[in-house]
């Protein structure tokens, strides 16, 4: 419940540091969807990628 | 070949051999559109009068005996986000709408057009492609023609149903975690994902430009091979676009599988299908005489990876709109746009990172086969409406995941071929023909295989007509 709550207050924080208004209503679908986002994110930030790799962007100039 | 509905191919030849005209060909298709559409809901726009007065140009250049290309007199459509000239590109949202037209063909459309094809429509998608079913809010939902009570799939739903209808023998479409193969896979056609940066992008609207790839759809694999070979070639408006010289695929349609390593893809790619989606995937394994199986590694976090820079970079793209007019978007696609432009950059960068570490573990993998098999999808066709998914003994939000098998595949960019297993009386199922990097032609090989077994088949679907 507490971490629940915690995101929903992180969702608007981030929201206000990007200047992306949230109305009241679209709140608790965005939250839902970036708790969801978050679960999926664990997958990926869990994983010992050795320090070698480099991102797979590439930019050529 | 159902000689009613001949494929491209067929089309071509009989154009070239003035067996029958262009303009006749356009008619008849233009005909069935008006006949079908309405309740498949496929197309957002029929161009019929540049149609029909690009097939009067091409029948009076045959009767000078000029020389026309190989895909003379062949109606095409595309997914709503390629730029056609003169047409405002919608990418399937309202917001699009206000935009000028666009003032050139996208490449592939010109390239098409080169050949000989004629543009007939634009066809329906998910909002700004993000998703997997065409239940579009602003511009409807797009039937199966199998089933119009089912969804046809996504994001390019508009480009499957039509081609498994006989609206049109190909048409193209995009994928950026499985768009062109999961409808074809529920429509029951060909879907064609070539290798990321093969074929131009210039000129369509993006979503996600590290896996935005762009494709085609078809009855026949010597369709898609013609097709794909009139598409290749670089493209400098394109800067993921290679530069390698194109590989023609037709040629090489008729050479079998003699010498081919083929594996079918364990762990992740068999868990959570459902029975009759294995027993499809059983049924072409033994067809090829395939035993060896092969495990791609860490494919979870692979579509972990997917979904996490596929939001960030969708969301980022879209942010001025979010910000100004959130109202109009598809309530589908919004809250997660909205959530997307939240993400951490440092999950982004470790994704990123994780993309290049398993890009070399399924590099490596290739060094043991030739071609990998796996399901398309989990299961057949979903309910319009349907919102949960039972994977695995659990119920799962439907949208994200009935791109849990071709995620991972796009995600490093291999070039994937989802061929509709042949089961009279039941919904299509799909199976993804994957090889390595730049192997289209191995990829076309082992469908013609399939097809000249019967094994595989897109015969036409006849749906109910307009009410």
């Amino acid at each position: 419940m507490e971490a629940a709550q915690n995101l929903e207050a992180l969702v608007k924080q981030l929201a206000l540091l990007i200047d992306l208004p949230l109305d009241r209503d679209l709140q608790p679908g965005v939250v839902e969807q970036f708790c969801q986002i978050a679960a999926i994110a664990q997958l990926v930030m869990e994983f010992p990628v050795p320090e070698e790799i480099e991102p797979a962007s590439v930019f050529e100039p | 070949m159902n000689l009613a509905y001949p494929d491209a191919t067929r089309l071509a030849e009989s154009v070239r051999g003035q067996e029958v005209s262009a303009k006749s060909v356009v008619a008849a298709t233009l005909a069935r559109i008006a006949s079908y559409n309405r309740s498949l809901n496929c197309f957002t726009r029929v161009l019929a009068e540049s149609a029909i007065a690009e097939a009067e140009r091409l029948d009076r250049a045959i009767a000078e005996g000029q020389s026309v290309g190989l895909l003379a007199g062949v109606p095409f459509a595309v997914k709503d986000l390629f730029d056609v000239a003169g047409q405002t590109t919608l990418a399937g949202s309202k917001i699009n709408a206000d935009r000028p037209p666009a003032s050139q063909d996208a490449t592939l459309i010109r390239r098409l057009k080169q050949a000989g094809a004629i543009l007939v429509g634009t066809l329906n998608m998910d909002e700004y492609a993000y998703g997997f079913v065409t239940e579009n809010s602003h511009y409807g939902p797009t039937c199966n023609p199998h089933d119009l009570k089912r969804i046809a799939g996504g994001s390019s739903g508009g480009s499957a149903a039509a081609v498994a209808a006989g609206l049109a023998p190909i048409t193209l479409g995009s994928d950026t975690n499985g768009s062109i193969r999961v409808p074809a896979a529920f429509c029951g056609v060909y879907g064609f994902k070539p290798t990321y940066g093969r074929l131009s992008r210039s000129g369509t609207y993006l979503f996600a430009a590290s896996f935005d790839h762009v494709g085609c759809f078809a009855r026949s694999v010597r369709d898609l091979a013609l097709t794909f070979d009139c598409l290749q070639g670089p493209d400098a408006t394109d800067p993921v676009c290679s530069d390698r010289p194109p590989t023609a695929c037709l040629p090489h349609l008729s050479q079998g599988i003699a010498g081919l390593r083929i594996a079918v893809a364990d762990d992740y790619f068999v868990q959570g299908a459902e029975p009759s989606v294995l027993a499809a995937l059983e049924q072409v394994a033994d067809c090829l005489g395939v035993r060896q199986r092969v495990i791609i590694p860490e494919a979870a976090r692979a579509r972990a990876a997917a979904f996490v820079i596929t939001a960030v970079e969708g969301s980022n793209l879209h942010l001025a709109d979010l910000r100004q007019r959130p109202q109009d978007f598809d309530p589908a696609t919004r809250d997660r746009f909205l959530a997307g432009a939240l993400i951490p950059a440092n999950w982004y960068v470790q994704a990123q990172r994780l993309r290049r570490w398993y890009r070399d573990q399924v590099r490596r993998l290739f060094h043991q086969v030739d071609i990998i098999l796996a399901p398309t999808t989990p299961c057949v066709a979903p309910l319009m409406g349907q919102s949960t998914l039972q994977l695995e003994g659990e119920e799962v939000p439907l949208r994200q995941h009935l791109g849990i098998y071709t995620q991972p595949l796009s995600f490093v960019g291999l070039p994937v071929l989802s061929v509709p297993v042949h089961r009279p009386g039941q919904l299509p199922v799909g199976l993804q023909v994957i090889a390595a990097p730049y192997q289209e032609a191995l990829v076309l090989r082992v469908a013609a295989a399939l097809e000249a077994q019967g094994v595989v088949a897109a015969p036409i679907v006849e749906p109910p007509p307009n009410p």
